[in-house]
């Protein structure tokens, strides 16, 4: 059967029973283009271009596979910082779990309220970045969340908030099949820190817009949980204006089939985007895909892209990273680098790097590599009385450190590190 | 302290013999000193002794203070009070040097069952130490010997040393690389540790280290085997006349 075929019954199957939520006018306006875009596209098929390397199915099928509670018995992540803490229970909002929507500087709304009301600022952007986000490359699962998303957070933040808001996703139900879109407009000059943390559901789609003023800055710092047999899709769509800032790194540990999209557009001059990204997995049954996508689009605008994977017996990961310089974003400064580090012989990496410029005044460059513990490295430190399991795993933290250093706050970073160097010693006994 | 006792090595990679029969007898608070050409086997026989992977030992034993070193892995010879300066010391990215020497000397005092040092008790110790190598503060936050001058990594393998306490040290052509200055600088630094417990074997192309680092006993090497031994007069004869000469009447 052609491709096409195959794509559109996978749409028609998922669709059969999936309820796309009522609401206002420009809502289901929203939802219903975004159905109109599947129509076109049909769902993802591992024969697509950006499918080669994660094959989809597990994320299109109508059923969700089971994925066992995983119970964490350690300090809840970044209990380090003072934060809002927003909690979801398999994408439901849990409101007495969660602080009061209310921070200086910051206006917090849930998806499902704000998607009911005839009008509010959400119209101009739920969906509008994840349409920006479809050319040149089709990404129909962030158009099936848009359709389908029941719930998330939308923020607006007008100031310099200190506070990081931090959205806790918490796994109970082992066939929960979440939906969740979040909307954030940074206004001009305000600032803004988002954590994340948590493995969510079963099956997880997540969508975020968003959108940074002039002046304003977004940082991001998100841990996907460790349940072994969760599977999640994200997208994160952002558009950049002049001399703003977005930072974002995400730690995952463990989980079945994980694709991380990031879609940015640097649109203003002078604006900056870091994104970065540590890994880690063991057994065949890890499967860890970053997709990336980032458009300069204005003069003078720098993209920084730090993709790190520790891969042990027979796991997988997945870099495709791409920077389109279009014609006039003179200046522009891109860097790329996507490393994997082998444990066990059967583990692979497989990197597309992409690199496409129509601007003559440039400084892009990019790089990919895969290897296995340096043996020099190992002997110095063993020389020195340190033993091969610890001195294997101080130099598995020294490969993902470049990743951990774009973390900004150092709390959050030691934090993340002293959680890595616990997987590796559980991996030890 | 150390004794090695008609030494067979090869290279696994090549099947290529590289010693041929090491005899070497090291007591307590000597210095010894191993001269050669290059490819005599000077540096194989301070790898083999750190156990370094490559090698493979046909004959002959090796023991510090009576235990036997090539059945120990490298962490072991280094808790056991073995330690090697390497000639190339090795740059490690994403590992800081403080934490390297932290995770070294707890690592060691672990497996001898002795407490580990406190935080303020390891930095007191590693500052006092740094500080008559001239290494700074700075040297001591970057990551282990990336961006090093040469000079800068030897002091930092003799850092290592001081703060580590080897009985048995070995130094592989520490002054390969250094300047008159440098050279100075870590030969004190090796001389500050000489005690009565403590054995060292500094193996060199040249004699001007050991106008710094008076040896009790001078070894030619050659082809493998050690050809003539005898006191500090002896690395001054090869300053003059070379190896040839001494290689001819050697053999």
């Amino acid at each position: 059967m052609a491709v096409v075929q195959l794509k559109a019954d996978a749409l028609s199957a998922r669709l059969h029973q999936a309820v796309v939520p009522q609401g206002a006018a420009w809502a289901m306006t929203a939802r219903h283009e975004a159905l109109g875009r599947l129509a076109m596209t049909g769902l993802p098929h591992k024969r697509d271009e950006y499918w080669r390397y994660s094959d989809p199915v597990s994320l299109v099928r109508p059923d969700v596979p089971e994925a066992a509670v995983y119970d964490v018995a350690e300090t809840p992540l970044y209990d380090a910082v003072d934060r809002l803490k927003i909690v979801f229970v398999d994408g439901i909002f849990d409101a007495a779990a969660s602080d009061p929507l209310v921070l200086a500087g910051v206006e917090i709304e849930r998806l499902a309220d704000v998607m009911t009301k005839d009008i509010h600022w959400a119209k101009d952007l739920y969906g509008t970045l994840e349409v920006n986000g479809q050319t040149p490359v089709a990404r129909p699962l962030a158009s099936l969340n848009t359709a389908l998303a029941t719930d998330g957070v939308v923020i607006r933040v007008t100031a310099a908030v200190r506070l990081p808001v931090n959205l806790i996703y918490l796994h109970q139900n082992p066939i929960s099949d979440v939906v969740l879109h979040h909307l954030i407009r940074v206004e001009a000059g305000a600032r803004f820190t988002l954590l994340e943390s948590g493995p969510a559901a079963a099956r997880l789609s997540m969508v975020t817009e968003v959108d940074v003023a002039d002046g304003g800055q977004f940082h991001h710092v998100r841990t996907q949980g460790r349940a072994h047999q969760r599977r999640a899709v994200t997208h994160c769509f952002a558009k950049l204006g002049r001399e703003s800032q977005f930072k974002s790194f995400t730690l995952t540990v463990n989980g079945a089939l994980t694709r991380n999209e990031c879609v940015i557009t640097l649109t203003g001059a002078n604006a900056l985007a870091h994104v970065a990204a540590a890994a880690v997995g063991d057994g065949a049954d890890f499967h860890h895909d970053d997709t990336v996508f980032i458009t300069h689009d204005a003069v003078g605008c720098e993209s920084r892209q730090v993709f790190k994977k520790v891969l042990r017996n027979g796991a997988t990961g997945v870099f495709q990273g791409k920077i389109l310089v279009k014609p006039g974003a003179q200046k522009t400064d891109g860097y790329q680098i996507s490393q994997a580090l082998l444990l066990g012989e059967d583990s692979q990496f497989l990197a597309k790097p992409e690199l496409e410029i129509y601007a003559d005044d440039v400084a892009c460059s990019h790089g990919s590599t895969s290897g296995a513990i340096d043996d020099a490295a190992l002997f110095y430190l063993r020389s020195r009385g340190v033993p091969e399991a610890a001195a294997t795993d101080l130099l598995v933290l020294a490969f993902l450190a470049e990743a951990l250093a774009e973390i900004e706050d150092a709390r959050l970073a030691e934090d993340l590190r002293a959680r890595l160097e616990g997987w590796l010693a559980r991996r030890r006994r | 302290m150390l004794e090695i006792k008609g030494l067979n090595v090869e290279l696994e990679a090549e099947d290529k013999q590289i010693l041929r029969g090491v005899d070497l007898s090291i007591g307590a608070g000597q210095v010894h000193a191993i001269m050669g050409p290059n490819g005599s086997g000077k540096s194989t026989l301070s790898y083999v002794l750190a156990g370094r992977e490559g090698y493979r030992v046909t004959g002959g034993t090796a023991a510090l203070d009576g235990a036997d070193l090539l059945a120990m892995e490298p962490e072991q010879r280094a808790a056991a009070g073995l330690f090697l300066a390497f000639q190339y010391p090795v740059e490690i990215p994403g590992v800081g040097n403080m934490i390297f020497l932290r995770t070294a000397v707890n690592a060691q005092h672990k497996a001898r069952g002795e407490p580990e040092l406190s935080a303020a008790e390891f930095l007191k110790l590693v500052r006092e130490k740094a500080k008559t190598l001239k290494i700074d503060a700075d040297m001591l936050k970057r990551p282990v010997n990336v961006g090093f001058s040469g000079g800068e990594k030897k002091r930092n393998e003799i850092l290592q040393m001081a703060m580590l306490e080897p009985r048995m040290c070995i130094l592989d052509e520490t002054d390969s690389g250094l300047d008159v200055d440098a050279m100075k600088l870590v030969a004190e630094g090796v001389n500050a540790l000489r005690s009565a417990g403590r054995s060292f074997l500094v193996i060199t192309h040249y004699q001007r280290l050991l106008d710094h680092i008076a040896p009790d006993f001078v070894h030619i090497m050659a082809a493998g085997r050690i050809v003539k031994t005898g006191g500090p007069e002896l690395a001054l004869e090869v300053e003059h006349n070379g190896y040839a000469n001494l290689l001819a009447e050697g053999v």
